[in-house]
C-alpha cells in the first residue's frame, strides 16, 4: 500500500501524514461500513448469530452508558479522573469478545470495554479512578489483568505470560493491548522481539487512536503500525478498529493461529479517541472540531444499529430495552461510586509483600497508634 | 528593579524562556510539551514562540528522550528534558544512571553533559498510580549527579536558568502540587547560588529541613507552634546533591535538635543521609537525635489514603514534641 496514492475526501485524521482514510484503505479489514452495510473479507469472514449480533449492540451501548456516567461523576467530583473510551468501543468489545474463557488479557489503563467482557464489575474500575484501590478485580479470577499505567510494560509481561503458557503446553491464548504511542517505548520493542524469538502465543492488539495525549501518531511511526509487525517477524494487520465484526473476526483469527502454535500477531485498529485524553485532557488545544465530526460519521455504535434494524435482527423493542438496560447500569454505577467506602488507612501496609516484614509490621502498628492519640478531639 | 507575581509553574516558564533566550543551544525535549504545553502548561506558549525545533514534542520513550539528550549534548546543544510525572523517569533510569552521570568522569572531563532533567515530584494531587512519587534520593545516590528541587516561584525561575547555565546534568525537581501557589519575583534582582540552603524562618527551639512541597507545609507548622511559645528554625535545603549543610550544622549547633521533613519513605531517603551528617558533625551539640518525618514504606497509596501517608502539619509537630521530649 502506498501512503501517497490515496484520495482524501475526509479530513486526514492523522494531520500532516497523508494516511489514509478509512473507506479508501485498502489494506483494511472492513466488514460492516460506516454506512451499516455489511461487506465481505476474502481472508476474514465471520459466522455469527442474531443472538450474537444482538449481544454485541448491547455491549457496546452498556459501555458507552457506563463511560458516559463515569465522567460525570468525575465531573461531579466523585472520581479523580477518568481515561475515556469513547469511539474506542467496537475495538475493545470485539477484541473482547474473541477470547477464550481461559485466555488471558492484559489491558492498558483505557480497556474498560474489555473488561466489560471479562466479567469485572464496572465499580471494581470505578475505585481505581476514585482514588480507593488500584483496580478492584482478581486479576486471576476474571483472566484480566489489572490496569498498567506506565506505558508499554504490560506488553512484555503479556509477552511472558505467553511463554509460560507454552511451557505449559495449553490451549490458551494471550492478548496484550497497548496504544500508538506505546508503540515508540523500547519495552514494547522488546517485547515483540521475545515474541517473535520465541513464538509465544500473544497478540499485541493496538488502538490506533491517532494521539497519543496531543501528540498525533505521525510523531511516532512513518509507517502504518501494523507494517511494522513485518520488521519483527510475524504477521500485522490493520482493521477498522469502529466495525465490531472486524474486529472480532480477526482478532479470534490471531488468538486460535497462537492457540495453534503460530505464534504472534500485531492487530492496529484504525479508530480514533473521540473524547479528551482522560478529563485533565483539554483537546482543544492540539486538534481541529472537524476532526472529530468527521469521525462521528464513522461512529462504532450507528453503523450496527442500522445493520442490526436494516436487516431486521432487532426492532424497536430491543433498542428500548438495551436503553433501559443502559439506564439502569448507569444508575448502578451512579450509586455504587457515590456510597462506595473509603479503604481502612492501614490498607497501604498490609499486602506490600506476601510476606510481612518486622519493620514494616511496626511502622503500621505506630501508624495506628498515632492516629489512635488523636481520637476524641485534640490531643 | 521589575517585580511579578508569578505562581511556580509561571516563574519556571518565564524562567525557561529567559534561558532560550540567552543561548540558541538550549533546546526543551519532552512528551506533550509543545502545541499542549506540557500537561502541567509549564512550557506553555514556547513552541508558539521558539519552533518546533527548539522545543521538541517527542515519541513516547523516555529512555529517547534522555539517550538522544547525550548525543546532543556532545553536539554542544543544553537540553532540557521534560519528564511527565515522577513515576515515568524508569524507563530513562538507565540513561540518566550509567551514562548522562558518568560521561564526564568516564572522558575524563573531556565531555560536558549540560543536561537539565525537569521531573515535577511528590504527592497530594489526587492522581492515580506512578503519578505522585518522590524518587530523589535514586539520584541524590548517584554520582555525577546533581539534584535541586524548588520550593517557590522565586527559586523556580531563577533556578531553572542556573540550572540550565551549569556545566553538569542536574535533576531538577518540581513541586507538583505546589505549581499554583504565588509570590512576588523580582526579575532582575541578584539570584542566591543555585547549590546553597537558606534559613527561611529564624528560630531557636528545633531546627526543621525540608524541601520542595514540605517546605510550605512545615513553614505552616513553625507558624503554629510560634503561638505556643515555640521557635522553629526552618532550612530549605533547595539543593540535595551535593547538600548544603553548613547552615544546617550552624543552626543544630545553636538549637540541639533537628528534624528533617520529606514526602519520600524515610528508609534510606535523604533524611538519612542528613541524620548521619549533622550527627557526625555536631554530635556534642545534640540534646535530641536527629528525627526524620516522611513518607511509610509502602508504595504511594491510592489518592483517598494520601493524606494519610503525607507528612501533614501534625507529624511535623509531633516529631517536634518528640524532639522537645528528650
Ligand atoms: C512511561 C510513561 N510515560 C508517560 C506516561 C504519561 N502518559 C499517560 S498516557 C500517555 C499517552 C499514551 O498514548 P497511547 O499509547 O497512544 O494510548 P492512549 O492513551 O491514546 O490510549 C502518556 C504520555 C505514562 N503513563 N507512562
Amino acid at each position: 500500500m502506498s501512503l501517497s496514492s490515496v484520495t482524501t475526501e475526509v479530513v486526514d485524521p492523522i494531520p500532516g501524514a497523508e494516511a489514509p482514510h478509512l473507506p479508501q484503505q485498502p489494506d483494511l479489514v472492513q466488514l460492516l461500513t460506516p454506512e451499516g452495510e455489511r461487506v465481505e473479507h476474502p481472508e476474514y469472514s465471520l459466522s455469527i448469530s442474531d443472538d450474537e449480533l444482538r449481544g454485541l449492540y448491547r455491549d457496546l451501548v452498556l459501555v458507552r452508558r457506563w463511560d458516559v456516567e463515569a465522567t460525570a461523576l468525575q465531573r461531579q467530583g466523585e472520581l479523580g479522573i477518568w481515561a475515556s473510551l469513547l469511539g474506542q468501543e467496537a475495538a475493545q468489545i470485539g477484541a473482547g469478545r474473541a477470547l477464550q474463557p481461559d485466555d488471558m488479557a492484559f489491558p492498558t489503563y483505557r480497556e474498560h470495554g474489555v473488561a466489560w467482557t471479562r466479567g469485572v464489575d464496572p465499580l471494581d474500575v470505578i475505585s481505581l479512578f476514585r482514588g480507593v484501590d488500584n483496580g478492584g478485580w482478581d486479576p486471576v479470577a476474571t483472566h484480566f489483568n489489572l490496569y498498567t499505567v506506565v506505558i508499554g510494560a504490560q506488553t512484555l509481561h503479556a509477552t511472558g505470560y505467553a511463554m509460560g503458557v507454552q511451557r505449559d503446553g495449553a490451549e490458551t491464548a494471550v492478548l496484550a493491548f497497548l496504544g500508538d504511542g506505546a508503540t515508540s517505548q523500547g519495552e514494547v520493542n522488546e517485547s515483540m522481539i521475545w515474541a517473535a524469538s520465541f513464538s509465544a502465543p500473544v497478540v499485541f492488539f493496538c488502538q490506533n487512536n491517532q494521539y497519543a495525549i496531543s501528540v498525533p501518531l505521525e510523531r511516532q511511526s512513518r509507517v502504518p503500525l501494523y507494517q511494522r509487525a513485518a520488521g519483527f517477524g510475524f504477521p500485522g494487520v490493520r482493521v477498522d478498529g469502529n466495525d465490531v465484526l472486524a474486529v472480532l473476526a480477526v482478532t479470534r483469527a490471531a488468538l486460535a493461529a497462537a492457540r495453534e502454535g503460530q505464534g504472534p500477531t500485531f492487530i492496529e485498529a484504525f479508530t480514533y479517541r473521540m473524547g479528551a485524553h482522560t478529563t485533565s485532557d483539554d483537546p482543544t488545544r492540539y486538534r481541529l472540531a472537524s476532526e472529530l465530526e468527521e469521525w462521528k460519521l464513522r461512529d462504532p455504535i450507528a453503523r450496527l444499529k442500522v445493520h442490526l434494524s436494516r436487516s431486521g435482527i432487532a426492532d424497536h423493542h430491543f433498542f428500548d430495552s438495551v436503553e433501559r438496560a443502559a439506564d439502569e447500569l448507569a444508575t448502578r454505577i451512579r450509586s455504587g461510586t457515590v456510597e462506595m467506602p473509603d479503604p481502612p488507612a492501614t490498607a497501604m501496609f498490609d499486602s506490600v509483600y506476601a510476606e510481612q516484614t518486622p519493620h514494616l509490621a511496626q511502622q503500621r502498628a505506630a501508624f495506628v497508634a498515632y492516629h489512635e492519640s488523636f481520637e476524641g478531639g485534640e490531643r | 528593579m521589575s517585580t511579578e507575581t508569578l505562581t511556580i509553574g509561571k516563574a519556571l516558564n518565564l524562567g525557561l524562556r529567559r534561558a532560550m533566550e540567552d543561548d540558541a543551544k538550549v533546546v526543551l525535549m519532552g512528551e506533550d510539551i509543545g502545541r499542549l504545553g506540557g500537561v502541567f502548561r509549564i512550557t506553555d506558549g514556547l513552541q508558539k514562540d521558539f519552533g518546533e525545533d527548539r522545543v521538541v514534542d517527542t515519541p513516547l520513550a523516555e529512555a529517547g528522550i534522555l539517550g538522544t539528550a547525550v548525543g546532543l549534548a556532545m553536539r554542544g546543544y543544553r537540553p532540557v528534558c521534560e519528564i511527565q510525572f515522577d513515576g515515568f523517569v524508569f524507563p530513562a533510569y538507565n540513561q540518566i544512571v550509567t551514562q548522562v552521570a558518568k560521561i564526564h568522569a568516564r572522558s575524563r572531563g573531556k565531555l560536558a553533559m549540560p543536561i537539565v532533567i525537569r521531573i515535577p515530584f511528590g504527592g497530594g494531587i489526587g492522581a492515580v498510580e506512578h503519578h505522585s512519587e518522590s524518587p530523589e534520593a535514586y539520584f541524590a545516590h548517584t554520582a555525577g549527579l546533581k539534584v535541586v528541587a524548588v520550593s517557590n516561584p522565586v527559586d523556580a525561575y531563577w533556578g531553572i536558568q542556573q540550572a540550565i547555565a551549569h556545566p553538569d546534568p542536574i535533576v531538577f525537581l518540581e513541586p507538583k502540587r505546589r505549581y499554583w501557589e504565588k509570590a512576588a519575583v523580582d526579575t532582575d534582582a541578584t539570584p542566591d547560588p543555585l547549590f546553597a540552603s537558606r534559613v527561611v524562618r529564624g528560630g531557636d527551639d528545633v531546627t526543621v529541613l525540608a524541601y520542595g512541597p514540605m517546605v510550605k507545609t512545615v513553614l505552616q507548622a513553625a507558624e503554629a507552634v510560634a503561638e505556643e511559645g515555640r521557635s522553629l528554625e526552618v532550612i530549605d535545603l533547595r539543593t540535595l546533591s551535593p547538600l548544603d549543610l553548613d547552615p544546617v550544622f550552624e543552626s543544630v549547633r545553636r538549637t540541639g535538635r533537628c528534624v528533617v521533613v520529606h514526602e519520600a519513605p524515610v528508609t534510606l531517603g535523604l533524611g538519612a543521609e542528613i541524620a548521619a551528617r549533622v550527627t557526625e558533625t555536631c554530635f556534642y551539640s545534640l540534646e535530641a537525635p536527629v528525627l526524620r518525618v516522611g513518607g511509610y514504606d509502602t508504595p504511594y497509596p491510592p489518592a483517598k489514603l494520601e493524606e494519610e501517608y503525607l507528612p501533614d502539619l501534625d507529624r511535623v509537630l509531633d516529631a517536634v514534641d518528640r524532639a522537645m521530649g528528650f
